[in-house]
Order: C-alpha cells, then structure tokens, then sequence
C-alpha cells in the first residue's frame, strides 16, 4: 500500500470548482511531482492534501489512517511537513531559532515555561545538522528576516525538514530562483530523496524531469496523466500543454 | 560559542537595576518632594504592563479590554476579604485565580483570532465586565465600589508585619514585584514563550510544524490576565478601595500606551520603561495642568509617528549605531541576543 492516498478529492470556492476528482498515491521512498499549467489546482490540491483546507468531497489517507479534515497540526505531528511557495519564515528569529522553533524536541516542551530554550544544547546540535544538510550552517546567527532570496528558499526547506517528516511537500522549491540557486536545490533534493518521501509541485520541467521517480499532471482540477518522466514524455496530453519542449 | 551567547541570565542587569532603583526610593523620593505612594503606583502599573505585554509583545495579540482583569484582580480581593475575610495570601491567590478564570473564560471566544478582531472582542468584553462592576449593586457597589479595603498584615508564622505604612506595604509589593519579574523573564525564554513569539511571527507555519497555536493564544492570554488580576489585588490595597473606574476602556487604553511608549514590541523591558514614563508624567505634568493627558496623548502621536519601537527602541538603535561607529566590529554572535534582551 502506498504510504500517502488521496481519493476524488473534490474542492469548490463559492461557485468555482478548483479540485474537480483527485486521486493521487504517493509511494515509500519516491519522488512524485506534480505538475500542470497555472490555475490547475495544484497549490491548492497541496493545501487539501497537507490540512489547510478540508476537500468538500472525497479522503486522505496517510500511513494507513484517514486523515481527511484533520487540521494542519494534527497532520505535522503524524510525520508531514510542507514547505511554501509563498515563503512563511519566523523573520525575527534567528536562522537557527527557525529550525529549532520546528523541531519535535522542542515541540514536545512547549508547554514548559521555566527551562531556558537557549540552554537546550542537544536541540541548537539538531537545528544545526538542519541547516548544514540545507547548507546554511554559516548563517546560523543571521535574522531569517536579513538573508537573501535564495538563502530564505533553503531555509523555507530545512523549516519543513526540521519536522523530521516521513513524507514531505514541496510547493515550488525553485520559484524565483536562478539556474544556480535551482541547481543547488535540485542537489539538496536529490540527497534527501534517499532518505524521505518527497512530493514536490514545480513549473521547471527540467528539474522535475531529472528528479523525479514519478509525474502526476494535473489540469482542470483532475489527474490528466501519470507515470514516470520517460513514460511521460511521450504522452499526447503532456506534448499538447507545456511539455513540447522536452521531448 | 552559539550556546553561550543566548542563555538568558537569571536576573539580567535590567531587572537588578529596576528593583535596586525600586528598593531605593524610599531613601529619596520624599527629599525630592514625591511621595512614597507614588513608587508604589508605578511598580503596581508596571506589573500591569508587563502582564500586558506577555500578550502584545511576544503573542501579537493586542487587548484593548485588560482594565477588566485589573479590576476583576482588585474586586476579587476585596471581596473574599470583606465577604470572606480572607487574609492577605489567601486574597492576592484568589485575586489571580479569579482573573485568571475570567480570562480563561474570554479566551475561549478569541484565541481562534488575532488582529483587529481580537482588540475588538477585547473590547466588548472589557466593557462587559466594566458595566457589571457598574450595576450589580449589591455585590461590587455599584458606582462607589468597595470601600475600606484593608491592608492585612503579612503574617510570617512567628511575627506579623503590618502594612499599613506606604513604606512596608511598598516593601512588600516589590518582593511580589521582583518575582513575577523573574517569572515572566523566564516564561519568555522558555519553549513555551519562544514558540509563542514565534506564533506572533508567523502562525500558519507554526501550526505547519505542529504546534497548537489556538492553546498558546489561550495560555497566553490567561496568564495574562492572571498578572493584571495582582496588580489589581495589589492596587486594591494600595487604594483601599475598588471601583469601577479601572474596568474603564480609558485603563485599558492607558496600559497600551505604557507599552507601547516604552517600546514593548522590541524589548522585554519596555513596559517597565513605559509605565514609569506615564505615571510621572500624569503626577508631574499634572501638578502644572489638567490637561496632561492632552501633552501626553500628542507624545504618543510622536512616538507612534517617528519611534514607533518606543523608548527602548529608541534605545537599541542608538547602541547599534555606537557598536558600527567603533572600528573593531563586535563579535558576530552578539547578533544572535534575541531582540527582547536589552
């Protein structure tokens, strides 16, 4: 069984449907991409699927449990993280307070209102294996607020790693980011695919195409194809929208 | 290297400065023609603010109705000791559970909020609570309020200490002073107060990573109320009365401007700044005018205008200016003090 399912997920605004029937399965240990024009439903197929919003119709199962309409909590505490197109930072803290503030350990004192968070050594060693997989460790005592564009797209990544994820979303990892700054990511993907589930919506063809173990185009709120990027290639659906030039 | 530089010391240098300065008027404050009740007020207010800013500065969530749980903290008092003749202990706790319970109650209905529509929920409530300690005669007094609320003497086992006196029952105030000081300092510093300035910074990604911000937001705005409840337990004492003037929207009102002029939103000690800053303008400024709080609102204007990070604001930026003016940079790391520090 695949360790992430969602079944005819159906989603409407008002009177604007966004999600018309999504199914969608995501295995073990894969990379998945999903991928489709702007306006085809895919950040907000990832909100459906990640919690943000509850899909009017339709299931999410996770792990083997429904996890349909559970709030976006509740989701991260059963091992899935998400990072965000938009970026969403803690831009006051420090690089390594972002992490930190993410991590299980931490979460699990919140409650405690005594101890000092700044003497919770083993917690700052795990925030800085983070931000070294992220390659951020030099920038550890810089304001999120004050780094750079393509540093705050690394960090956006090592906030949801922090997690500790099974499975983790990516909405965009390369948005606004140079053929440098893409490649550098592209890199840290595919070290982290070794170890986690990754499911990653991107406009850049390339990059997903080299990546990914398997595609999922989504167009007009549906699943229009699926498969491996070679399987892919040669699809009609695919050559007729975006995918022209890769073939 | 990093772990050192961001352990918050058990009583930083400001907090031994503000209960020294505090511990030492007794010593001069009439030989510069004030009086003793004066310091009182101020730390009782500052006990206010702090509470205030637990809320406003490190959760986001601005209240614009806080005179309510000061007021309930001072009725509370007053009347488990002249319906219950409750002690001076026995008060002060019931004080804060009561305010306490009151907040725990409201946060059911706001902390699913932040923003405008939090202040304005706040304010509902803050006038709801005003107007029944307005009406409800036969229990708060009515427009009067409780009058001949004593100062019960601090029994210690073997002696009794009375605080009648301005001085002793200032002596007293400030012990409870200095510990909820240290309380809150640590609060701020622990997981719970990290991960909820954190919620303030962003609140979806922090539910994203899984933490339970409407609890924080709840807990947050309870142990809140919870220290304005003794500061009003406190004032009570301090006027030997309760009235219903301070639920007022103006007591509320005037606890965010302490907060905010001293600079609350950067630093942990502005409220203590801001709340000394107010008191002594209204006694000062107002020995001259009846107007004072017509110079002190336009002060406000110019604070929120051109210092809107308040006087401790103000001050950071002047000790980050000095730190680039010298040419040996400062250690990196000394970035990595939390903004709440100085």
């Amino acid at each position: 069984m695949a360790l992430f399912e969602a079944h005819q997920l159906h989603k409407r605004f008002g009177d604007q449907v966004v999600l018309e029937s999504i199914t969608l399965s995501f295995e073990e240990k894969q990379l998945t991409g999903i991928m489709g024009p702007n306006g085809a439903g895919k950040t907000t197929c990832f909100n459906v699927l990640t919690g943000r919003y509850t899909p009017d119709r339709g299931s999410v199962r996770f792990a083997g449990e429904d996890i349909t309409g559970l709030s976006p909590r509740q989701i991260a505490r059963r091992g899935l993280s998400r990072s965000f197109q938009i970026m969403n930072l803690f831009d006051d803290e420090t690089t390594l307070d972002n992490v930190l503030i993410a991590l299980p350990a931490v979460r699990e004192q919140g409650m405690s209102m005594w101890r000092d968070l700044g003497r919770f050594s083993r917690g700052r060693e795990l925030a800085m294996t983070v931000l070294d997989r992220v390659g951020l460790a030099a920038k550890a005592g810089a304001m999120a607020g004050a780094l750079s564009y393509g540093e705050r797209r690394a960090l956006e990544i090592g906030v949801a790693l922090a997690t500790d994820p099974r499975l983790l979303f990516l909405d965009e990892p390369t948005a606004g980011l140079g053929a440098e700054g893409t490649a550098r990511v592209a890199e840290l993907i595919a070290q982290l695919k070794r170890e986690l589930t990754i499911v990653i919506i991107e406009h850049d063809m390339r990059f997903l195409f080299g990546l990914a173990d398997k595609i999922n185009v989504i167009h007009w709120g549906q699943v229009i194809a699926e498969g491996t990027p070679a399987q892919l290639r040669d699809n009609p659906w695919v050559q007729r929208s975006n995918l022209g030039m890769l073939a | 290297m990093l772990s050192t530089t961001r352990h918050a010391p058990i009583a930083p240098l400001p907090l031994l400065l503000t209960v020294a300065a505090l511990a030492s008027t007794p010593l001069w404050l009439s030989q510069v023609g004030l009086y003793q009740y004066l310091a009182l007020e101020i730390m009782i207010w500052m006990l206010f603010a702090l509470g205030h800013n637990l809320l406003l500065g490190y959760g986001g969530l601005p209240s614009f109705g806080h005179g309510a749980y000061f007021g309930i903290g001072a009725y509370a008092f007053g009347l488990l000791q002249l319906r219950g003749g409750a002690g001076l202990l026995t008060g002060l706790l019931g004080a804060v559970l009561a305010a306490a319970v009151a907040g725990a109650l409201v946060g059911l209905f706001i902390s699913h909020r932040r923003g405008i529509y939090y202040a304005l929920l706040t304010i509902a409530f803050g006038q709801l609570a005003w107007f029944v300690a307005g009406k409800w005669h036969t229990v708060t007094g009515g427009e009067d309020g409780l009058l001949n609320i004593k100062r019960p003497d601090l029994s210690l086992g073997v002696v009794d200490i009375s605080l009648k006196s301005n001085e002793a029952f200032f002596y007293f105030a400030l012990v409870v002073f200095a510990l909820v000081l240290m309380a809150l300092w640590r609060l701020v510093h622990s997981p719970f107060g990290r991960i909820l300035r954190a919620i303030k910074q962003n609140e979806m990604r922090a539910a994203f990573v899984g933490h339970p911000v409407w609890l924080y937001k709840w807990l947050a705005f309870m142990l809140s109320t919870s220290v304005a409840g003794l500061a009003g337990a406190l004032f009570a004492m301090a006027q030997q009365s309760a009235y219903p003037n301070v639920m007022s929207l103006h007591n509320s009102g005037f606890v965010v401007m302490m907060v905010l002029i001293g600079g609350g939103l950067v630093s942990f000690w502005g409220p203590v700044i801001g709340a000394l800053v107010f008191i002594l303008t209204r006694d000062l400024l107002g020995a001259y005018t009846e107007t004072w709080l017509l110079w002190y609102g336009l002060l406000f204007i110019l604070v929120v205008l051109f210092q809107p990070d308040g006087v401790a604001g103000a001050w950071q930026s002047w000790r980050a200016r000095c730190a680039a003016r010298k040419p040996t940079p400062p250690q990196p790391n000394a970035t990595l003090a939390t903004p709440k520090e100085t």
